[in-house]
Parts: C-alpha cells; sequence; structure tokens
C-alpha cells in the first residue's frame, strides 16, 4: 500500500515553477499519515495503561504493606503478606474450591456443549430459533442467575428439593454440603454458558471440510465413527481455545457464589466457607475486612495461577496446533 | 449470513437429516434455559407463599405489578436503571469508536512499531484486569470518583477484545483500492476512517456494540465495589435488594425480571444477530 505521499521533486525543471519545498497543504497531509496511526491506538494504551497494567503492578507494591482502607499509614512489610497466606487455611480452601467449582462447571460444559454442537449442525427446521433458544441464559445477567439459582437450590423451600422430596428423595442441603453447594454453582455456570460454547463449537464444526466426511463415507465409516475420528479431532484447537477462556474466566468466579449464599450479602462464602473462592476470599478481605495489603497480595498469586494455567494450555495448544489436517488457527 | 447457509448445506451430507429426538432433546434445552426466566415471573407474580408448596402453581398470578411497585420502593430503581442506561450507553458507544479507530489503524495503515503493539493487545486478552481491582479503588477513592458513574465508565472506555475484534474484520473488509481512491481526492485521514472505513465494517461495529452494551449491562464486581447503594447500577441494586436479613423472594425476583426485560427485548429482536457474531467471532478469533 502507499498511503504515504511521495515528496514533491526535488527542484524544478525546465524552468518550471514549481516550489522546492512542499506547500503547507502538502506537509500537513503528510503530518496526518504520519501522526494519525498513533492517535488512532492511543485510546486504547492510554486507557489500559491506566486500568489494566497501573494497577495489576501497583498491586504488587501494595502487597508489601499493612495497608489499611481508611487506617494510617502503610506500613511496608515486605513479603509477610505472602507469608502469611501461604499459611493461612482459608485461603489453601477457597483454592480448591475454585478449582473444583472449575472442574465441576467446565469439563460437564465442555461434552454437552460438543453434544449441543452435534445436534445444532443438523438440517433443522427453524435452525436460528433453536440456536437463539439454547444461546438466552448468555442473556441473563449473573447478579440474576445467582439470586434465581439460589431461590431454586433454597434447602427448605427450594423448587429443587421439592422435587427431589416429590419423587421420595431425601433433599439435599445445598448450602451447607460442601460438594453439594459446588455441584449447585457449577450448575449455575454451566446453565449460562453451554449454550455460547456450543455455537461456538458448531461453527468450527462447519468450518470443517466436506470432503473429510465423505472419504471416511466412502471407507465405510458410520455416523458415530465419522464423528469421533473426523470431527472430534478436528475441533481439538476450539476446544482448546474455549477452555483457556474459561479458565481465565472460571478462576475468578465471584458473583455465583457470593449470592448463592443463604445469608445474602455475606462474603464467607457459606457457615464454613465451604463455597467461598479466591475472588471471593479477596473481596472480603479488601472491602469487608479493609486488609487491602493482604488482599492486594491473594490478586497477586491469583494472577500467577490463571497465569500459570494459562501456559499449560498454551504449549498444549501449540502442540495439537501442528497436528496436520487442521485447516482453521 | 451466507457462511452460515453454506454451512448448513455442509453439514447435511455429514450428519444427516434430524430425527425426532434431536428436536426432543433440543426442546428440552430450550425449556431448560427459558425456565429459570419463568420461575422468577412466576414468583414474582405471586406472594412468598409460592415458595412454601412443594409443588407450586404453574401459571402466573396478578401480584407482579404490586410486587415491582415494591421493589421501586426499596431500593432507587429508576435511578438504577438510569445509571445503567447511561453507563452502558457510554460505554458502547465509545467502545465501538474507540475499537473501530484503533482497528482500522492497526489493519491498514503503516506505522512503526505496529506489530509490537497489536501483539501487546492480543497478549493483553488473557489478563485478567479484574485483579487490579484494589489500586483501581484507591486511585478512584483519592479523585473523588468513588461513588459516581465515571468510576465505572471511564475503565471500560475500550477493550482489547473490541479492537482485536474490528482489526480481524477490517482487513478483509476494507479493500485499499478504496483508501487510495480517497487519499487521491483529498481526504485527510480522519475522513477516510468516518467515510470510508465504517461504513465498510459497519455489521462487525453493530456486533460489537451489542456485545459491549450486554457485557456492560451485566458487569457486577467493581459496580459493587466503587458505587454505593445510593446511586447504584441495575446489578448492584438487586444484589442490595436481596442482602436483607430475610429475603422477600417475590420482591427480590420481580427485581431480577424488570431487570432482565430490557436485555430479553434486545435478544428477541437481534437474537440473529447475535448467534451469527458468536459464530464468526468462533472462526476468525
Amino acid at each position: 500500500m502507499t498511503v504515504i505521499d511521495k515528496v514533491a521533486p526535488e527542484g524544478s525543471k525546465a524552468g518550471e515553477r514549481v516550489s522546492p519545498r512542499p506547500t503547507f497543504r502538502h506537509r500537513l497531509s503528510r503530518w496526518d499519515v504520519k501522526v494519525s496511526p498513533y492517535l488512532y491506538v492511543a485510546p486504547f494504551f492510554i486507557v489500559f495503561g491506566i486500568v489494566g497494567l497501573f494497577p495489576l503492578l501497583y498491586t504488587a507494591y501494595v502487597s508489601l504493606f499493612k495497608w489499611k482502607a481508611g487506617g494510617d499509614d502503610p506500613d511496608f512489610i515486605g513479603l509477610d503478606n505472602y507469608k502469611d497466606l501461604f499459611a493461612d487455611s482459608q485461603f489453601w480452601n477457597a483454592l480448591v474450591n475454585t478449582i473444583s467449582i472449575f472442574l465441576l462447571s467446565s469439563v460437564p460444559q465442555l461434552i454437552i456443549a460438543v453434544m449441543l454442537a452435534a445436534l445444532l449442525g443438523a438440517r433443522l427446521r427453524g435452525a436460528t430459533g433453536w440456536r437463539v433458544g439454547i444461546l438466552l441464559p448468555y442473556a441473563a445477567s449473573l447478579v440474576s442467575i445467582g439470586i434465581i439459582f439460589a431461590n431454586l437450590f433454597g434447602s427448605k423451600y427450594g423448587l429443587i428439593n421439592g422435587v427431589l422430596q416429590t419423587l421420595g428423595l431425601d433433599p439435599i442441603d445445598w448450602q451447607a454440603n460442601r460438594f453439594a453447594s459446588h455441584v449447585a454453582i457449577a450448575i449455575m455456570v454451566n446453565w449460562r454458558w453451554t449454550g455460547y460454547n456450543a455455537l461456538i463449537v458448531l461453527a468450527a464444526m462447519q468450518a470443517i471440510p466436506k470432503e473429510l466426511h465423505e472419504a471416511a463415507l466412502i471407507d465405510g465409516a458410520g455416523l458415530w465413527r465419522r464423528f469421533f475420528n473426523v470431527t472430534l479431532p478436528l475441533l481439538k484447537p476450539t476446544l482448546i481455545f474455549v477452555t483457556i477462556t474459561s479458565t481465565i474466566g472460571g478462576l475468578q468466579i465471584f458473583t455465583e457464589p457470593k449470592l448463592f449464599d443463604a445469608m445474602p450479602g455475606s462474603n464467607n462464602g457459606g457457615s464454613t466457607n465451604q463455597f467461598q473462592t479466591v475472588t471471593l476470599y479477596l473481596y472480603q478481605m479488601a472491602f469487608e475486612n479493609s486488609s487491602l495489603g493482604y488482599a492486594s497480595a491473594i490478586a497477586w498469586v491469583l494472577f500467577l495461577v490463571i497465569v500459570l494455567i494459562a501456559l499449560v494450555n498454551f504449549f498444549l495448544t501449540g502442540r495439537l496446533a501442528r497436528t496436520p489436517a487442521v485447516k482453521k488457527k | 449470513m451466507t457462511t452460515l447457509q453454506t454451512g448448513l448445506r455442509k453439514s447435511v451430507a455429514t450428519l444427516g437429516r434430524p430425527r425426532k429426538a434431536t428436536y426432543v432433546v433440543l426442546a428440552i434445552f430450550v425449556l431448560g434455559s427459558l425456565f429459570p426466566f419463568y420461575w422468577s415471573f412466576l414468583v414474582a407474580s405471586r406472594d412468598n407463599g409460592v415458595l412454601t408448596e412443594r409443588i407450586p402453581p404453574f401459571l402466573p398470578g396478578g401480584n407482579f405489578f404490586a410486587n415491582a411497585q415494591r421493589v421501586f420502593d426499596s431500593v432507587p430503581f429508576w435511578k438504577a436503571l438510569a445509571n445503567s442506561v447511561i453507563v452502558s450507553g457510554t460505554v458502547t458507544l465509545t467502545t465501538v469508536l474507540f475499537s473501530s479507530l484503533a482497528g482500522f489503524a492497526f489493519a491498514k495503515l503503516r506505522f512503526r512499531g505496529k506489530n509490537g503493539l497489536f501483539v501487546f493487545i492480543v497478549v493483553t486478552l488473557a489478563v485478567p484486569t479484574q485483579l487490579g481491582i484494589i489500586p483501581l479503588f484507591i486511585a478512584m477513592s483519592e479523585l473523588g470518583w468513588a461513588g459516581h458513574l465515571e468510576a465505572v465508565i471511564v475503565p471500560n472506555l475500550v477493550t482489547a477484545f473490541g479492537v482485536f475484534w474490528m482489526r480481524q474484520y477490517t482487513v478483509d473488509a476494507l479493500p485499499y483500492e478504496l483508501i487510495e481512491a480517497a487519499r487521491v481526492d483529498g481526504c485527510s485521514m480522519i475522513r477516510i476512517f468516518w467515510n470510508v472505513c465504517m461504513p465498510a465494517v459497519r455489521p462487525a461495529a453493530a456486533i460489537l456494540a451489542m456485545f459491549t452494551f450486554m457485557m456492560s449491562w451485566n458487569d457486577f464486581l467493581w459496580p459493587l465495589v466503587v458505587l454505593d447503594a445510593g446511586n447504584p447500577t441495575v446489578q448492584v441494586a438487586l444484589e442490595k435488594l436481596q442482602s436483607g436479613y430475610y429475603v422477600d423472594y417475590s420482591l427480590v425476583l420481580a427485581g431480577t425480571t424488570l431487570a432482565t426485560i430490557p436485555i430479553l427485548i434486545v435478544f428477541v429482536l437481534l437474537g440473529r444477530q447475535i448467534v451469527a457474531g458468536i459464530m464468526q467471532g468462533a472462526v476468525k478469533g
């Protein structure tokens, strides 16, 4: 591309009255071409610098202090916050809860999303309608979902326990039982995201060249074999992409456990912290206990955990991307 | 949409015609998707007595407007709605504008450091900025913005995702010839952006606008941290409704129903485009 103008020819020939230097207009236009790109990308970098990069670095700084919101001047205490954190059983509990909820939500979600995508890929009557239908939960806000599901999973009057009892089963105390609470929160997450991920997988499925399926068909592969031996391997990059994005989001899960509490407004994540996640603990430390320094240490450790897991994913992606026959991405 | 249709035709050959069972399973999923919305409306249209019955009635009652009125009486819900509209509207406008500008520059203009800067943006996609809320909160308090809408708007003026999305679309949608022609006609860069680039990338901008609006409308953690109960967004107001000692569910669920209606309307009107947007994004990303 040659958007950048050529400089006017040096000097003049044959006595023509060409000005030896570019005109003002000309210079203005060159300046425009040079500077505009920077002006256009500047807003992002300014905003990211102020609200993304600076806070992240400053979090590291704050984490080295005993820093009380609204309190005295912060005291520098070096790495003591981190030392305390690694000895803090509530933190480890929160980390285990977070990973448990994350696994309970991402694994079934991925499997169901692939199945749904396979169903949606068929020639359906009213295809778009079905797609919009399964995407509906995506429209709900996390707060609404939290409130509605906390109600549905209520231990005494919840609809789900009502149904269980009607079927002659024992009711489950969804809030008090640690594992049950993780399952309930995972169901909330899955309810919201499965349809969305199914559409992403569906898009990837439709990008698979038709010839591959035809070849397999000629080789006598049935529907299921074609699904497992053709479709699924070609979906790997997309599945990993979905996994990475859900990792970054899932490890920061906050709204669902906060609203799930039987004591609304509490940040404990249940009476014995049975479903308190790391971000909820961070929030409690920072904005309920005003321990900004300690909360910052939590933020950095969580950040490192996310980076670590994302890196593992990244190397996995790199390895799989090298498999031949993968056309897209 | 054409890619969608060819995609569909392709899959006919591969996965066969749908059987009845396919429709049944999908219908179950769609009903499951709808049910929580319906349940929240059901409870909101009756009184709390409905919750103590083991088998609740299956049709809405007539108390919805009374419960909705109580929502408006208990929290500043009109103010919350207005705030959410202001915040989401502003954030959507600036995100689309700044992302399109940056996308245009990254896709079509030549400048020093372009590749490095773009790689940086892709990397920041994976940075969990939510973890920076503590210094951000300290900064907002210092600025005196805590409790005001600026505190929610400014951090979300433009996103890495937006820039990435617009750049990917602009690469294919805007031919260099058009830019050249406009240059020859003496257009300034900003006029090229506005009169040549924007019309070409309008579909992507519309999708970005929808997603940004929904994300902003549903955002919770940061508004909860930085706004107070007197000047909330809808999501913060909802949480305040719920966090009393005794939860009055017909009241709270009337609130969630009210808060969900605007988004559901958007969804019903633009569902087709939203679906197409997600699927395009999946293949391009």
